[in-house]
């Protein structure tokens, strides 16, 4: 039987085990949504484009799964790419469907066409523009397939608007197979031996995690490893939960904002573990002095991501779970002596570094945002999942927020991407309705997705939404303090809506603490919410997000409290 | 650290786009293109683009690796250290007054070139080589008067597929 295009899409997404869609009808797709209504497929209509592509992001990494939006031509297409291109920076697979002009208008100027495919190049792991109605199934096949597998990423298929229409038969592979592309994902064990025999001869052992555990899921591998050897671990933005917070070998985040203690060792040690890791600028500071003492060994799927910034002794190709289960098949019978006496110096120094300058802040009479993020982690027991916007909110919540498991901090770590984290939220809650979603957000970033407040309230999510109000762009603000002589050049905010009464005015619900002492009420008020609510904090002005590493400075070299 | 020319040689799927996606990589990332020239292989399904780069050898590993990382492209091969066979060709419009003519018509006899369109005032010459054979001809026409030249854009090919490095 022939099916029409837009049959053939709903099918093949539904044999990829799509049952959400995050997405904003419009011209081109008029005929994707008529058929959409006669499925079970659920659609959750957001307010922009580019909030369907957060919610998708969200969706994906609290369910594990790959997220899908779909939009219309044109002005839709365009905005989704901000969304596209945090998802790609941040490796979340996503699949991303645009309506288009009909092929016989393309490169008309026709009305809403613009080359998708052309602008999202750079910015999709890869992309389509389907042409013939037969290629359509397939496509979807290999769309899912390359988004997924290897390093993931979002991948587009621009659909024009006539081949919705035509009929075809159904035919989609089994499997994929491109000759072009096959992910290395089991390392060469001649590199694994020889990380074998480094853990033998360190002293001063680091692991250092990154997004790389969450996507492939290596958390447990991990945990297992850094146990066996007793080795601290330390992590990216992107790899907190992949290792838990609560254990003894947890050092804290590392970076432009880690914990003393962490960019200490990383300056100190002698052999450094990166798992699923690209040593980013905003973690590595100035590179030729990033763990100079150390042999590297660095473990990814990517093999650009190896060699880029940092030069490395051990290169390791292969997927970071299958690979620490290797390296934990090939330690189980390696004699590591009398472990803990032998690490005894190195945790001394650590512990040393860690009472020397632990996270810290002081509560006065003007409520402190880490004081927020703090107490929520207490209410929360640390079980929600959270999502942020970007900035000082995003600092505070990797600082303070504690994470004992995998999917659940959901940021925009490589874009920085601010408007990410209320999107991402309702992605979030969808994926998971029994959690507590929250999205911790900053006065400044929450407007610039706040039209999503409505999408929340129309589906019943009682997502959490904490703003810490400085009436500052605080993380700009903070390089003008501390870079610029305190010139504060378009940074106040100053003009906010009152967020009690917009909360209200989308029929959420709208709190707000102005003193210490009415910031557990009103949490805990939120938190047992069943509905949309917006925690409003009216926090210190002018707090700062410290440790900090001044950009391009090594990442021992720390402005301190 | 020095920066080499490096040609590559890419195989690609033969498909709409897939230029752009090599181009816009070499753009993309600040790596620069030398020349250029694509066309399809034997099997119609498949391109090769022969493509020439500068860079030092950290960068050349991160162009090779970020082409091998798209996902049309099949294969990247790195000739520099291999021996290939290099190629350009390259048409050149020379002005060609009859005081000019005997002695033009003497070089491109020497450097076995082939005059391909007389004007009253101009000569179209062509002529295939490697670099230095291109450079020579340029360099003696030049004096002469040359009008407008276009090149091809250098391709290459492995000798024999085991002696690469």
């Amino acid at each position: 039987m022939k099916l029409t295009g837009a049959q053939i899409l709903m099918r093949a997404l539904k044999e990829e085990g799509v049952d959400t869609i995050f997405g904003y009808p419009g011209g081109a797709v008029l005929d994707i949504y008529d058929e959409l209504a006669r499925t079970e497929m659920r659609h959750i209509l957001v307010r922009h484009e580019q909030g369907a592509v957060h919610a998708a992001d969200g969706y994906a990494r609290a369910a594990g799964k790959i997220g899908v939006c779909l939009v219309t031509s044109g002005p839709g297409a365009t905005n989704t790419v901000t969304g596209i291109a945090s998802a790609y920076m941040d490796s979340i697979p996503i699949v991303i469907i645009t309506g288009q002009v009909p092929t016989k208008l393309i490169g008309n100027d026709a009305f809403q066409e613009v080359d998708i495919v052309g602008i999202t190049r750079p910015c999709t792991k890869h992309n389509y523009l389907v042409k013939n109605i037969e290629d359509l199934a397939k496509t979807i096949k290999e769309a899912f397939y390359i988004a997924g597998s290897g390093r993931p990423g979002p991948v587009l298929i621009d659909i024009p608007k006539d081949i919705v229409n035509e009929l075809a038969e159904y035919i989609s592979p089994k499997k994929v197979r491109l000759r072009s592309y096959n992910p290395t994902y089991n390392p060469n064990i001649k590199q694994l031996n020889k990380v074998v025999k480094l853990l033998k001869k360190a002293k001063k052992p680091v692991i250092f995690a990154g997004g790389g555990i969450i996507l492939s899921k290596a958390h447990e591998e991990l945990t297992e490893f850094a146990r066996k050897t007793l080795i601290p671990v330390t992590a990216s933005l992107m790899g907190l939960g992949g290792f838990p917070a609560s254990d003894p070998l947890w050092l804290g985040m590392v970076g432009m904002h880690g914990t003393y203690r962490s960019n200490m060792a990383i300056g100190e040690c002698d052999l450094l573990i990166a798992v699923g890791v690209r040593f980013d600028d905003r973690v590595a500071g100035r590179t030729d002095t990033f763990a100079s003492n150390a042999e590297i060994v660095h473990i990814d799927i990517d093999p650009t991501s190896i060699q880029k910034n940092i030069s490395v002794s051990v290169p390791v190709v292969g997927d970071c779970k299958i690979t620490l289960n290797h390296l934990n098949n090939l330690i189980k019978n390696e004699d590591f002596g009398d472990i803990s006496q032998k690490r005894k110096k190195w945790f001394d120094k650590i512990n040393e570094w860690m009472n020397t300058m632990p996270l810290s802040y002081t509560q006065t009479d003007i409520i402190k945002p880490q004081y927020v993020v703090d107490k929520l982690y207490e209410l929360t027991k640390g079980k929600a999942i959270i999502t942020t916007e970007v900035g000082q909110n995003q600092m505070w919540a990797a600082q303070y927020y504690h994470f004992d498991e995998p999917n659940h901090f959901i940021t925009s770590g490589g874009l920085g991407c601010m408007g990410f984290g209320l999107p991402a939220a309702i992605g979030a809650q969808v994926a998971c309705p029994n959690k507590i979603v929250v999205d911790i957000a900053g006065d400044g970033s929450i407007q610039m997705n706040s039209q999503e407040l409505a999408t929340a309230v129309q589906y019943n999510l009682p997502i959490n939404i904490v703003i810490l109000n400085n009436q500052y762009l605080g993380m700009v603000r903070q390089w003008q303090e501390l870079f610029y002589d305190k010139r504060y050049s378009s940074t106040g905010m100053e003009h906010a809506p009152d967020f009690v009464k917009l909360a209200e005015a989308y029929g959420a619900v709208g709190l707000r603490a102005s003193k210490p002492e009415d910031v557990e009420r009103v949490l805990s008020e939120g938190l047992s919410s069943k509905k949309t609510v917006i925690m409003e904090f009216v926090v210190e002005r002018e707090e700062s997000v410290y440790p900090m590493v001044p950009a391009g400075a090594s990442i021992t070299e720390m402005l301190l409290v | 650290m020095t920066i080499e020319k490096h040609v590559l040689s890419i195989l690609v799927d033969n498909k709409p786009g897939v230029l752009s996606r090599i181009v816009g990589l070499f753009s993309g990332r600040g790596y620069n293109i030398e020349s250029l020239a694509v066309a399809e292989t034997m099997d119609p399904l498949v391109s090769r683009i022969t493509l020439v780069t500068k860079a030092d050898a950290p960068v050349i590993e991160q162009i090779e690796k970020q082409l091998n990382k798209l996902i049309n492209v099949i294969k990247v091969n790195d000739f520099t250290g291999a021996e290939y066979v290099q190629r350009e060709m390259v048409l050149i419009k020379v002005t060609a007054k009859s005081e000019h003519r005997a002695e033009i018509l003497r070089m491109v006899d020497i450097f076995r070139c082939k005059v391909v369109d007389v004007g009253i005032e101009h000569y179209i010459i062509e002529t295939t080589g490697d670099q230095s054979k291109i450079d020579a001809i340029l360099k003696l026409l030049k004096p002469i008067g040359i009008k407008e030249i276009v090149k091809t854009g250098i391709i290459a090919l492995l000798r024999d597929q085991y002696t690469k490095k």
